[in-house]
């Protein structure tokens, strides 16, 4: 009883970490792409204080905002939030993992996204249409492709709890598996899509016909746009640490030692600014791409993601 | 007169004799005295629906198995009775129905009372009776003859129902296709019992499932009934009436066909398929998940095309149909294979899957109805901003969308997640191919529901949000208090079944029980919190979790950073600095669906035209500029009217034995009869 006690408060404290650390990890990500740049960097902090100041300020409404408008910021909140809560970030068997596997994982996201394409068209403007249609059928391409992915890497692991699937890529050790070469590039090219990154979409712009995301929430200010943001912010975050988790998941705490623990959250952040590095050079070198360019870009990560598939089910089981 | 008598039967009982009150009492419902209809017949309709939730709750709960019979009709042929856990959960299902309908019907039945779209009442009243009358005794069916009667009676019933509104040329046309499909799909059934009758030497059910048959014969019995009862249930290529029929019928009668009719069609599947032949074979498994992958995938793609609400949900139903499809076929493929637990597990997720798209899609066409009530507007490019003239309609309208939309935690998602847990315990089969094919299916499921939520964006953001396109839309009200209980209660349902999957999961046991001899105790071990289909280690959900989370979030949200601030301060939307925006700017369905009619091209046949008029002068100015988009299903283009073309060059050819002359006639009808004789003896 004591022991699940502790589990639960690990849980707990590694869902706050999770959501307290990810405008850091978005700060580290603007800072490094200056660099590269040869911009001049704002402050690592620079998120949190962004995040600070619209919750302070006061709340404008379009006109036609429907209660819906209001709570969408709330839901996608909650549901990305929920999908943090099972991600292992620092330590695998914590009981928090039961809440949601990887399939539901997927299905938070979907969630956050239904509801977010639907406050675009509340206002009815062009511009949340637009980002309405065109992320929908982003995801309609992305979604599959992701799905495959990480069916692969459950039938591997024959689980689609996320800590034992962590747990289980862990004790096997380095094993090359080609199927987990190409369920990572199609897992890779699906985060960029999903997470709103260049080439399939550009965070930083506010051009019409550049943009995707920021088009439906184009209309949201104050607590409701902070709400958003750090939402966005977690979902990159937990983009990079499920890559992690499946791909590179050495030093995760697999007890509740102190030691362990302590590994694990150094491991977690080397990687993760790391992993940051990667998606920097990535943005810098790609250029983003005509809006009907993504389907193919997403249709190769499918073709991937299939092609991982397959060779597992032909040459890894059996 | 009864052998074993218990009391599910009488509750069943009582609900007949309900349905049967009420058509009696339409039946007095004269243009003078609407009231019999609007009050009697949905009175008497409502005591039905309870009475068949009693009587299959009871079943279910008790793990009952009653059965009965009558001395009626031909002599040497009594009407066999049953009702057992199977039948019992598809009596909830349809008496679920029935409630909502009979408390949404006596309001949105005051259209057909008077005004313009005024209709003789009595027909409806009548025919709504004997539709659900048809379902009824069709699931307490124990004998082939039983079943093929009241089946008969409910698809007729539905032809009835669907050609209501008969002054338009549009509904007559639908309501004939139907026609034409019901009966052929019958007739294929028919073949079905005939080749089981045989084979146990009668029309019982109980001597149908001792028939010992030869796997060649039983895979006959199977197509056939597959075919059959596939028409009804809306798969591809056999869809095509659906879309037509449905959106026509007055909006109760659309969310009882495609809330509980066609799921008669999953009932025969799984009657005639797991219980009178037995042992399902692999093969045939690998025919249903194909076919069912094909219809959820092309039901969405057709689904994201339309424009007409209702038109929109029916296409969504062929969609769910395949989503049943797909948790039976992995079924037969796991049990075909000796993988009893696994199939089990299958058949849960596609039962499940049956209550829910009978639950939501109930709901959404009931709230595409009380658009149409308000609006007289099935055209989602009419309508707009609904939300703020209908606001409970538009809250439930979305509960449903998210629902269909397998999105967490509402009870599409349960069924879908499970189909999906089917899926992945593909390792488990020797057949490689088999190994490779349901993977590659649960792929094309997560495809299907990504597009679900897409065209759920489009149906419920381009009706309820936004600014309103049409004066009509624009003065839209809310429906009266009746119509929002039905569509209330199916809500409440959705929620439920989507929150508390274990319990259930519990209470679908004594199906599977009767129908694989296994249960699945270990979805259930960890308690009502969690649901573990497999084990804790492989799998787990806990919906209860997932509302609280969203709980906790609004509260937190509403303490910390609501409370205290100032009142949000309304302003004009971003207009890029040009000025006012217009209804006509905002992305109509059409618009929103381009993206993904321009990715999945070929599915379509899509004829698009612009035409634009230009003005004469030296530099010419576009001053009008038309666009038509059409698009069609290339299974009618492809399929329906080759086959149509051939049947009328046919009857051609053979329109020379048609002289007029009476003598000629005599003739062949002695000839005939001559014939038969001589094969007789």
């Amino acid at each position: 009883m004591d022991r699940e006690l502790t589990a639960w408060a690990l849980a707990l404290a590694q869902a706050l970490l999770f959501i307290a650390a990810a405008p850091l990890l978005a700060g580290w990500l603007q800072r490094v792409k200056c660099h590269m740049q040869n911009r001049d960097a704002p402050a690592v902090w620079q998120p949190y204080r962004n995040l600070a100041k619209l919750l302070r300020k006061q709340m404008l409404l379009a006109e036609n905002a429907s209660w819906l408008f209001r709570a969408v910021p709330y839901i996608v909140f909650g549901a990305v939030l929920l999908a943090a809560a099972v991600v292992p970030l620092f330590a695998v068997h914590l009981p928090s993992a039961a809440i949601a596997d990887m399939i539901v994982l997927v299905a938070f996201f979907a969630l956050a996204r239904f509801f977010t394409a639907l406050a675009g068209l509340d206002i009815g403007t062009a511009f949340g249409g637009m980002g309405a249609s065109r992320e929908m059928m982003v995801a309609a391409l992305a979604e599959p492709a992701m799905l495959m992915a990480v069916f692969t890497l459950s039938m591997t692991a024959s689980t689609t709890n996320l800590s034992v699937a962590t747990a289980y890529m862990l004790q096997a050790g380095l094993v090359l598996r080609p199927s987990f070469l190409f369920a990572l590039l199609a897992l890779a090219m699906v985060a960029v899509a999903e997470t709103s990154r260049v080439p399939v979409d550009n965070p930083a712009t506010h051009l019409e016909l550049t943009m995707l995301h920021e088009a439906m929430i184009l209309e949201y200010g104050g607590r409701h746009l902070a709400l958003i943001e750090w939402a966005s912010q977690i979902k990159l975050m937990i983009y990079s640490v499920l890559i992690i988790d499946f791909f590179f998941p050495w030093g995760i705490a697999t007890d509740f030692s102190a030691m362990a623990l302590a590994v694990g959250v150094i491991a977690v952040t080397a990687k993760l600014m790391l992993l940051a590095v990667v998606l920097v050079v990535w943005e810098t070198v790609l250029a983003k791409m005509r809006l009907f360019r993504v389907p193919q870009f997403l249709g190769f990560a499918l073709m991937l993601s299939l092609l991982a598939m397959l060779t597992h089910v032909v040459l890894e089981t059996g | 007169m009864s052998a074993t008598f218990g009391t599910p039967l009488l509750f069943a009982y009582a609900a007949v004799l309900c349905t049967l009150l009420s058509g009696a009492v339409s039946l007095l419902a004269v243009r003078s005295r609407p009231g019999f209809l609007h009050f009697g017949s949905f009175f008497f309709l409502f005591f039905s629906g309870a009475a068949s939730i009693a009587a299959g709750g009871w079943t279910l709960l008790a793990k009952l198995t009653v059965t009965d019979h009558f001395a009626l009709g031909l002599p040497w042929l009594d009407w066999h009775l049953r009702i057992d856990p199977l039948s019992g959960f598809f009596l909830v299902l349809l008496g679920t129905l029935a409630v909502a309908i009979s408390l949404y019907g006596p309001s949105y039945t005051r259209e057909f009372a008077r005004g313009p779209a005024a209709q003789p009442l009595p027909p409806l009243g009548v025919f709504t009776a004997l539709f659900v009358l048809g379902m009824q005794l069709m699931l307490l069916a124990d004998d082939a003859l039983v079943f093929m009667i009241f089946w008969e009676m409910m698809s007729l019933c539905g032809y009835f129902l669907v050609v209501y509104q008969h002054q338009h040329a549009a509904n007559r046309q639908a309501a004939f296709l139907y026609l034409l499909l019901a009966h052929v799909g019958a007739l294929v059934i028919l073949l079905s019992f005939g080749v089981l009758a045989a084979f146990g030497g009668g029309l019982t059910f109980d001597q149908m499932r001792a028939a010992k048959l030869t796997p060649l014969w039983a895979t006959l019995s199977f197509a056939c009934a597959f075919l059959g009862f596939g028409t009804k249930a809306g798969m591809v290529p056999l869809h095509v009436w659906l879309p037509d029929a449905h959106p026509v019928a007055p909006s109760h009668i659309s969310a009882m066909m495609s809330g509980a009719m066609i799921k008669m069609g999953i009932y025969g599947i799984v009657r005639v398929s797991f219980d009178l032949i037995g042992d399902v074979r692999w093969e045939w498994g690998m025919v249903v998940l194909i076919i069912g992958t094909a219809s959820s995938l092309l039901g969405v793609l057709y689904a994201l095309m339309q424009h007409d609400l209702k038109r929109l949900l029916a296409y969504h139903s062929v969609e769910n149909i395949g989503i049943i499809l797909m948790g039976l076929g992995m079924s037969m493929i796991f049990l075909g294979s000796g993988h009893k637990m696994l199939g089990t597990l299958g058949l849960v997720a596609a039962l499940y899957h049956t209550i829910n798209h009978a639950l939501f899609k109930g709901l959404l066409f009931l709230g595409a109805g009380a658009v149409l009530y308000r609006t007289h507007e099935r055209d989602l490019d009419h309508m707009g901003g609904l939300i703020h003239r209908m606001p409970v309609t538009a809250f439930l309208f979305l509960l449903g969308s998210v629902a269909i939309s397998a999105l967490p935690p509402f009870n599409g998602f349960v069924s879908e997640w499970l189909t999906f847990q089917t899926a992945l315990q593909a390792p488990a089969l020797e057949n490689g191919l088999l190994r490779t094919m349901m993977p590659i299916a649960a792929a094309l499921l997560a495809l299907t529901g990504a597009l679900a939520a897409a065209c759920f964006v489009k149906a419920f953001g381009i009706a309820f949000l936004g600014k309103p396109r049409t004066r009509r839309v624009a003065r839209a009200r809310e429906v009266p208090v009746g119509m929002l209980g039905g569509m209330g209660l199916l809500a409440t349902l959705c929620l439920l079944l989507g929150v508390f999957p274990t319990t259930v999961i519990e209470a679908m046991g004594p199906i599977t029980q009767l129908l694989v001899h296994e249960a699945l105790p270990s979805a259930t071990a960890q308690g009502w919190l969690w649901l573990t289909p497999v084990s804790p280690q492989v799998a787990s959900y806990s919906a209860p979790f997932v509302v609280a989370a969203m709980v906790v979030v609004f509260g937190l949200g509403y303490l910390f950073l609501k409370r205290g601030t100032a009142p949000a301060r309304r302003v004009y939307a971003w207009d890029c600095g040009f000025g006012q925006l217009t209804q006509r700017m905002q992305y109509t369905s059409t618009a929103f669906s381009q993206p993904i009619r321009r990715v999945f091209g070929g599915v379509w046949k899509i004829e698009e035209r612009v035409d634009t008029l230009a003005s004469a002068g030296l530099i010419p100015r576009v001053t009008n500029l038309n666009y038509s988009l059409h698009t069609y299903d290339w299974s009618w283009l492809k399929c329906y009217v080759p086959i149509g073309r051939m049947v009328l060059a046919a009857a051609n050819k053979i329109g020379f034995i048609q002289t007029g002359n009476i003598h000629t006639y005599l003739k062949f009808s002695f000839v005939t009869l001559l014939v038969f004789l001589w094969i007789v003896s």
